[in-house]
């Protein structure tokens, strides 16, 4: 009756977003008194890092590791999870939110006849009713609900349990999921994306730039700041409409909502859409030429000035510290 | 070709939000209501398709009470041929997805596209599960869609990137930016969109599988610390021994 965790491989390496399902899948456990199983698809990763799962909290691992698995092809990973969800005997599927994870836990909800929620804070409070709290209106407010259905899928949103990594290795198994022809009727012809990059749901820091910058040929000052802090770049919705960056960066109600610990607004005014995505992080610091923009009103720290002169100097300041 | 397109009836996306009868219920009093953002989109395509493509039809749906009305005739003035509206309150994506796929059963639609995530409860799951319940490919986020023949190709947007899949119809779709840009109605369609078929139809079946609970807003923050920017220096020193998050 283990709690089964969905994580999710990119690039040959764990996402880090599952890991924190995994912790949040322990959690989850150790309240129903039972363990946590994760299980893993394609086989980009060695034995040894799908021991390391165990140090998030997961007893067990299975892997998928057929090659038609390295790409998350949505109705396959659909039949190999919920065979895994039916071999574990489990009630409850935990899982990080992202483009995959959604399009993957839409589909179980109803082949496992389970209640879903996604964008979830924190861990569920369970005493006869079982109720999670969900962000709703982007960002704006929050939502208690009851799950009703025996079964459950928890999509969790980046930090809804902070994770931290003891040194027990989880026992790992190989899974044989059966497949049928319609598992990949969908074919991926072509992949693009930046590799080596801090991806912007994921990242701890992130620096923001908008129209402010007046042109993609000045990001280098964002670049650097968001290097020297080791922090993921993101961007206004105009920004990226006008393709001064790539689409995926663009943060707000419409884009990705970020929840990191620090978010470095740069030449952002503050629209109400911008915020509605960035009001879950930690911290705010704004850097704004405008006295009276009013992302002012929700920061926590605030510098009215240049960006093109201020940025440099907060990239050697940073530099000075290591 | 026939393409169905579900809307959402949601907030302008500039409301402040605020609840009421003990924080179960949103405050509707001074909001302003809209098409979803990202059905927006879908909406979009779905008539730059139709102008493309000969003998294609558009059909909006929604599933909410009357007050929508005025949603559903927004986007028959964007350009869709007619409209369902199913009177239900749309109380969770399960409840949702099963009517939208009800119709779909009956009616066969070689595409089915709505918005990526409904800009109110945010869960992006209604696309999956009418997929799933009419046992066809569902994809999403989708940021590019071209049709050929009866084969999609479009791009999926993916954590630092994107992915391009080719799929044969019927699909259905969750839409984004930039696979379209917002149309606004011009007068000769908001004149049309009065005499367009808007058919009502009841639920077919009230099942939920979870059950909304109470709202609450984010704490406000303490407030804003400034730095002059002759110091700028400084607000490294804060973030490292105050804010502690460097
Ligand atoms: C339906 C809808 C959905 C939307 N969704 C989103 C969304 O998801 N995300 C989003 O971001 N927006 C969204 N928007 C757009 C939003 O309303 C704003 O238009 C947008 O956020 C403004 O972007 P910006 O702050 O970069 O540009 P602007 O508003 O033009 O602000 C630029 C700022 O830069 C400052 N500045 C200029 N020069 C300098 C300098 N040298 N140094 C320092 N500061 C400088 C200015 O004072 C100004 O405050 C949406 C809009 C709509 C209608």
């Amino acid at each position: 009756m283990s709690v089964l965790v969905f994580v999710e491989i990119a690039d040959g390496e764990i996402r880090g977003s599952s890991l924190e399902a995994v912790a949040y899948g322990a959690e989850v456990a150790k309240i129903q008194g039972t363990t946590a199983t994760a299980i893993v698809l394609g086989n980009e990763v060695s034995a040894d890092q799908l021991a390391h799962i165990g140090n998030y909290g997961a007893a067990k691992v299975l892997n998928a590791a057929d090659a038609r698995l390295n790409h998350g092809v949505i109705q396959a990973y659909t039949d190999v999870i919920a065979q895994a969800f039916a071999q574990e005997n489990s009630k409850t599927l935990v899982l990080a939110k992202s483009s995959l994870g959604d399009a993957v836990a839409a589909r179980l909800a109803v082949r496992l006849q389970a209640s879903l929620a996604s964008n979830i804070t924190e861990l569920p409070q369970i005493n006869g009713a079982f109720t999670v709290k969900r962000g709703v209106f982007t960002g704006k407010a929050f939502q208690t609900a009851e799950l009703k259905s025996e079964n459950k899928i928890l999509a969790i949103k980046k930090g809804a349990i902070s994770a931290s990594p003891n040194d027990t290795l989880a026992s790992v198994e190989s899974f044989s999921p059966s497949f049928n022809e319609a598992d990949f009727a969908v074919k991926i012809t072509k992949t693009d994306k930046v590799t080596g990059e801090l991806l912007l749901p994921e990242a701890d820091r992130v620096v923001s730039g908008g129209r402010g910058l007046k042109g993609p040929e000045n990001w280098g000052i964002i670049l650097d700041l968001a290097h020297a802090l080791t922090a993921a770049t993101g961007c206004s919705k105009p920004v990226s409409d006008l393709d001064w960056r790539p689409h995926h960066e663009h943060v707000g109600q419409t884009g990705v909502k970020v929840s990191p610990t620090l978010y470095i607004a740069v030449g952002i005014s503050g629209a109400i859409q911008h915020l509605a995505g960035v009001s879950s992080s930690k911290c705010i610091v704004v850097i704004n030429k405008d006295a009276d923009a009013p992302f002012f009103k929700a920061a926590d720290y605030g510098i009215v000035g240049d960006a093109f002169e201020i940025l440099p100097r907060l990239t050697k300041a940073v530099q000075n510290l290591k | 070709m026939k393409i169905l397109v579900c809307i959402t009836h949601v907030p302008d996306t500039t409301s402040k939000i605020a609840f009421t009868d003990g924080d179960t219920q949103l405050n509707k009093a001074g909001l302003q209501f809209i098409i979803g953002p990202y059905d927006d989109y879908a909406l979009a395509r779905a008539v730059e398709i139709k102008e493309q493509t000969p003998e294609t039809t558009v059909t909006a749906l929604n599933v909410g009470t009357a007050e929508t009305e005025q949603t559903i005739r927004k986007a028959l003035a964007i350009g869709a041929d007619d409209a369902i509206r199913i009177d239900a309150e749309p109380t969770d994506a399960f409840f949702v997805a099963n009517q939208i796929a009800q119709i779909a059963k009956a009616e066969n639609y070689d595409l089915i596209l709505m918005g990526r995530e409904s800009s109110d409860y945010n869960g992006g799951q209604v696309h999956g599960m009418v997929g799933e319940m009419l046992g066809i490919p569902s994809l999403s986020p989708v940021m590019k869609l071209d049709i050929e023949g009866n084969v999609a190709k479009l791009a999926r947007e993916i954590e630092g990137g994107k992915e391009y899949l080719e799929a044969t119809l019927p699909l259905v779709l969750g839409c984004q930016e930039p696979i379209a840009e917002w149309k606004i109605p011009n007068m000769r369609g908001i004149m049309s969109a009065r005499t367009k078929p808007l058919k009502v139809v009841q639920p077919t079946d009230n099942s939920v599988m979870t059950t909304p609970g109470k709202y609450e807003l984010p704490a406000a923050r303490s407030g804003v610390k400034m730095i002059a920017a002759d110091e700028a220096e400084k607000l490294i020193d804060l973030l490292r021994n105050e804010a502690k998050v460097i």
